[in-house]
């Protein structure tokens, strides 16, 4: 079957089988290999993208379903190879151990941080769609609550 | 360094971020789990059905004619065993399936579809043998055999197996007069106590590729801690030259000692061989991965402690029985350290400490962060508390009478307590100094929801050989950069960070031109022994230093000629080599480190390189009768305090209030040391609340994925931080500093543990502190309690339907 998305800004047209997961194809087809995947199943948020604009679990979803979407894997948040405001806050604050998951929390903390109004505790329980074994959440919390102050600057 | 003068530092102990974070934020950090190489196939395992049972027969025709099927093997093919400790791993099940999870089998195919594919084909015969999944059934004479042959293995020799039965390891710690110390006693306290298995759930699942290459080279990338020791150990068990295997280790995602010793490298490697010569790829689910690749030990315990009325401790006495599952390779160790180290942060005359690591038809075990800390700890801990209570007196009180006392004390193994070892004290103090330990925790709005305060001490030493060492290499470029390698890994902690710091300290040239590879590879980085316990700053910063003098030494010699002092009089800092005093007469570094150049053309000297390594100074082997002597190269000291919300209806608990306090000597870079800190607290209260493998009738994991296996998230970690850093330097640590890594987590558990006990008068001695034990604990335990709250619950429920019924009348 035959799909078309707009991936991170590019449009796509690519032939998939009808039982390929979207994470699959995003990553194995397109090569988009920041996306990760930690438990296969819905259950780890390791493998979020946006999609139309709202953070979802590639990992459960067909490819076919994307049809006609706009996507965005954490390959395109930077501009030029340059971190965005989000990624910086994240490197400043240490938001990250081993890096495994730090692609999904780039995902949904941008979706989070560039919403007009959100408070401390939107952010702890928005995060906990997705695992993080190393830091205990804390520091990555912090970055996105600082990242948060900037766009609202902008 | 360590000495009076407190010293200017331009990069040691700033909050400098993480080097490798611009890699892991825009995502191009590349992980085993990422690669491919050309002509790469994929293999999948074929589980054991069976928890206990010879395999008869292996039929796998049908597999080998799926498509894109290149090769099948089975453990006929590979009929050795392998491990660190007690070598009794298979690579494929040998004869007997030992778990249900067990691989029985391997497909290798042209594509990870056609692999599964092709395992549903596979036909095998079992004979079921008796199974036994209890570690203290599987003690007992008669009970069925995992290992008959456990006496034919390879065995390190710290270790002492019990062939004949299913005791892979039995360990004793014994000091002083137990009986005679008891009979002193004032009051004494007994319990007994349980940790379950648990999974170490670092993001990255196992991966590793493997290519053994017809001329007799093998290259293989894992998502390892350790590439030297799998190495070594690969090498030993195919018999094969340690220098034709090369492991290269790109970024790791997580390994928490699970990754730590030899993997699932000699499977790939020997697969690869089968499959032709073409390279493999072994990369597992989360939910394989939860029941075939090593977990974590559930343990049993009991613990009997005596206090004199002084409070001072006169005995104590512990065992420890570890489930090690199907194979007790890496387990022995942790069950062994939890022996040696079983009274924790206190100097104890009186000591008996037995721990075993007992076979089961159950998931394999290894290491885990704290490696057998955590569960002495949950034991000790909790008794001290249970004793204070006993003779009236504050626990802090009885914990400051007995803790040991650095230069004077004499530790578990009966080793003197080197004098710049810590100030356990000063932990303490500030433990329950921040906690607000003494004061009534604050109410909340919620009379059923009870909050309360606790603490607990910990202590922590690398476990490792006494000849394990560390090596280190520094070489400079031509713009006066230098390129730095080691083999400590890279998986998070934030070492190699702090090792850039370093040698930008020391020649006092800017962070960026010091170039650590995040890599490893054992053809190119220097040797460490393994990335664990704790030990990679100390260790290799120690190696890295030796490494920096060296390389000083060498510019200095060829400075020495050009500004016509002698090398004593000469000082580098600051990018330059200058004499002393006189910093005018200097030569910058990027004109001497590849040679330097005469006005005339003359040369002297050449590309500076630095080697240094490291390794434990009178480290001893333990006395195998009685544990006695010296076994690590620091023990860092901490502690942990909690303020916890426990809803008394549902047995909920949250954790408000955490403070974490360690004397870690000196801090490189403190921004990643308290992520250690948060990140260590979030895992050991993840551990102490939610976390346990629930085992069905077959001894097989019934909850192998993240939704059944709950880890704490990011809701789930507490409100409040406070973060202490103690700095007492040692005086052989980098710059006065010794390991964080572990000790971060050990505490944790049984701080929350004592806070119920205080708070609530509950007792609950299993782990993990689940809201339904706690609420069951609480009903038995302190039923009036459990009455209150209910009353004022229907109360506030009545109140609520007052108001609206008044709410109604008025709206009518
Ligand atoms: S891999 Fe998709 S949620 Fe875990
Ligand atoms: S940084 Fe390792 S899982 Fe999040």
């Amino acid at each position: 079957m035959k799909v078309r998305f707009k991936v991170n800004g590019v449009e796509r047209e690519i032939e998939v089988e009808p039982y390929e997961l979207l994470a699959d194809v995003l990553r194995e087809r397109l090569g988009l290999k920041a996306l990760k995947k930690g438990c296969w199943r819905g259950e780890c948020g390791l493998c979020t993208i946006l999609m139309d604009g709202e953070p979802v679990k590639s990992c459960i979803i067909l490819a076919v379903e994307a049809d006609g979407s706009e996507i965005y894997t954490v390959e395109g948040f930077s501009e030029d190879g340059r971190p965005s405001p989000l990624q910086e806050s994240f490197i400043r604050n240490a938001g990250l151990q081993c890096g495994f998951c730090t692609p999904g929390f780039i995902v949904v903390g941008e979706y989070l941080a560039r919403k007009p109004r959100i408070s401390k505790e939107e952010v702890k329980y928005a995060l906990s769609g997705t695992i993080c074994r190393c830091t205990g959440y804390k520091q990555i919390v912090d970055a996105v609550l600082e990242a948060h102050q900037e766009y609202r600057k902008e | 360094m360590g000495g009076a003068v407190v010293r200017e530092y331009r990069y040691i102990g700033k909050r400098i971020p993480p080097r490798d974070a611009f890699d892991k934020v825009t995502g191009i950090a590349p992980y085993v789990y990422d690669m491919e190489l050309p002509g790469m196939l994929y293999v999948k395992l074929l589980q054991s059905t069976q928890p206990h049972a010879r395999i008869k027969g292996i039929d796998y025709s049908k597999a080998l004619s799926v498509s894109g099927v290149v090769a099948v093997a089975t453990g006929r093919d590979f009929p050795f065993r392998i491990g660190i400790y007690v070598g009794d791993r298979d690579l494929l099940a040998i004869e007997k399936a030992l778990w249900v999870g067990h691989p029985v089998a391997a497909v290798i195919a042209e594509s990870p579809r056609a692999a599964e594919k092709a395992l549903d084909l596979i036909e095998v015969d079992y004979e079921p043998l008796q199974p036994v999944f209890d570690p203290i059934e599987a003690m007992k004479p008669g009970a069925p055999l995992l290992h008959p042959d456990l006496g034919k293995y390879r065995i390190s020799p710290a270790f002492k197996p019990r062939p004949g039965t299913n005791i892979a390891n039995e360990f004793r710690l014994s000091k002083g007069d137990v009986d005679k110390g008891f009979s002193k006693a004032s009051v004494v306290v007994e319990g007994e106590f349980s940790i379950p298995f648990m999974s170490h759930v670092y993001m990255e699942t196992q991966a590793v590729i493997a290519h053994y290459k017809p001329n007799g080279y093998v290259d293989i990338w894992s998502s390892a801690q350790s590439p030297f020791s799998a190495r070594y150990l690969l090498a030993m068990s195919l018999g094969m030259p340690v220098g034709r295997i090369r492991i290269h280790v790109p970024y790791v995602g997580g390994g928490f000692g699970g990754k730590a010793g030899l993997g699932w490298e000699p499977l790939a490697v020997m697969l690869s061989k089968k499959a032709g010569y073409r390279p493999v790829k072994l990369l597992f689910t989360r939910s394989e991965q939860m029941r075939l690749a090593p977990v974590v030990a559930g343990v049993k315990a009991w613990g009997k402690l005596g206090l004199d009325k002084e409070g001072r401790i006169v005995a104590y006495q512990a065992r420890f029985i570890f489930d090690s599952g199907a194979f007790g390779d890496y387990t022995v160790n942790v069950s062994r350290t939890a022996g040696y180290a079983c009274t924790g942060s206190y100097e104890v005359d009186n000591v008996e400490c037995l721990s075993y690591a007992v076979y089961t038809n159950k998931i394999p075990t290894t290491a885990l962060r704290g490696f057998g800390y955590p569960e002495n700890h949950w034991v000790l801990e909790r008794l001290i508390d249970m004793a204070a209570k006993k003779l009236g007196m504050d626990p802090a009180k009885v914990r400051s009478i007995n803790l040991l006392k650095p230069g004077k004390s004499k530790t578990s193994t009966g080793a003197r307590l080197r004098e710049d070892a810590g100030d356990p004290q000063r932990v303490l103090e500030e433990v329950i100094g921040s906690l607000g330990w003494g004061r009534e925790p604050s109410s909340t709005d919620k009379p059923w929801k009870i909050r309360a305060k606790g603490f607990a001490l910990s202590v922590k030493g690398p476990s490792q050989p006494p000849d394990a060492s560390s090596s280190a290499i520094i070489k400079f470029n031509e713009d006066g950069s230098v390129d730095v390698m080691v083999g400590t890994g890279n998986f998070g902690q934030g070492t190699v960070t702090s090792l850039a710091m370093i040698v930008a300290e020391e020649f006092g040239i800017p962070l960026d031109k010091v170039h650590v590879h995040e890599m490893r590879s054992t053809n190119d980085s220097a040797y460490t022994w393994q990335t664990v316990g704790s030990r990679g700053l100390f260790t290799d910063g120690s190696a890295l230093l030796e490494a920096i003098k060296d390389a000083k030494s060498k510019i200095k010699r060829v400075a020495s000629a050009v500004l016509r002092v002698s090398e004593d009089h000469l000082e580098i800092g600051d990018g330059k080599v200058y004499v002393k005093g006189k910093p005018w007469h200097y030569i910058p570094l990027e004109r001497i480190v590849m040679g330097y150049l005469y006005e005339n053309g003359n040369a002297i000297g050449g590309p500076i390189i630095g080697a240094g390594r490291h390794i434990a100074e009178l480290n001893t082997f333990l006395d195998p009768e009685t544990g006695q002597g010296t076994p690590t190269i620091f023990y860092t000291f901490g502690g942990t305090g909690v303020e916890v919300e426990v809803n008394v209806l549902t047995g909920e608990i949250k954790v408000v209030k955490a403070v974490q306090v360690f004397d870690i000597g000196k801090a490189i870079n403190p921004l990643l040391v308290e992520g250690q800190m948060i990140g260590g607290f979030v895992m050991g209260q993840s551990r102490a609340l939610y976390e346990e493998l629930i085992f069905d009738e077959m001894g097989s994991v019934a909850n192998p994925n993240l939704s059944f296996y709950y880890v704490a998230r990011a809701k789930d970690m507490p409100d409040e931080w406070v973060l202490k850093i103690i700095e007492t330097p040692q005086s052989d640590g980098p710059y006065g500093a010794r390991g964080i890594g572990e000790n971060v987590m050990i505490a944790v558990a049984p701080a929350i543990g004592n806070a119920l006990y205080h708070g609530l008068s509950v007792d609950v001695r299993s782990l993990p502190l689940k809201a339904e034990r706690v609420w069951r604990a609480i009903r038995e335990q302190n039923p009036k309690l459990y009455k209150e709250a209910l009353e004022a619950v229907k109360r506030s429920i009545r109140e609520s339907y007052k108001k609206l019924r008044e709410a109604l009348v008025v709206a009518r």
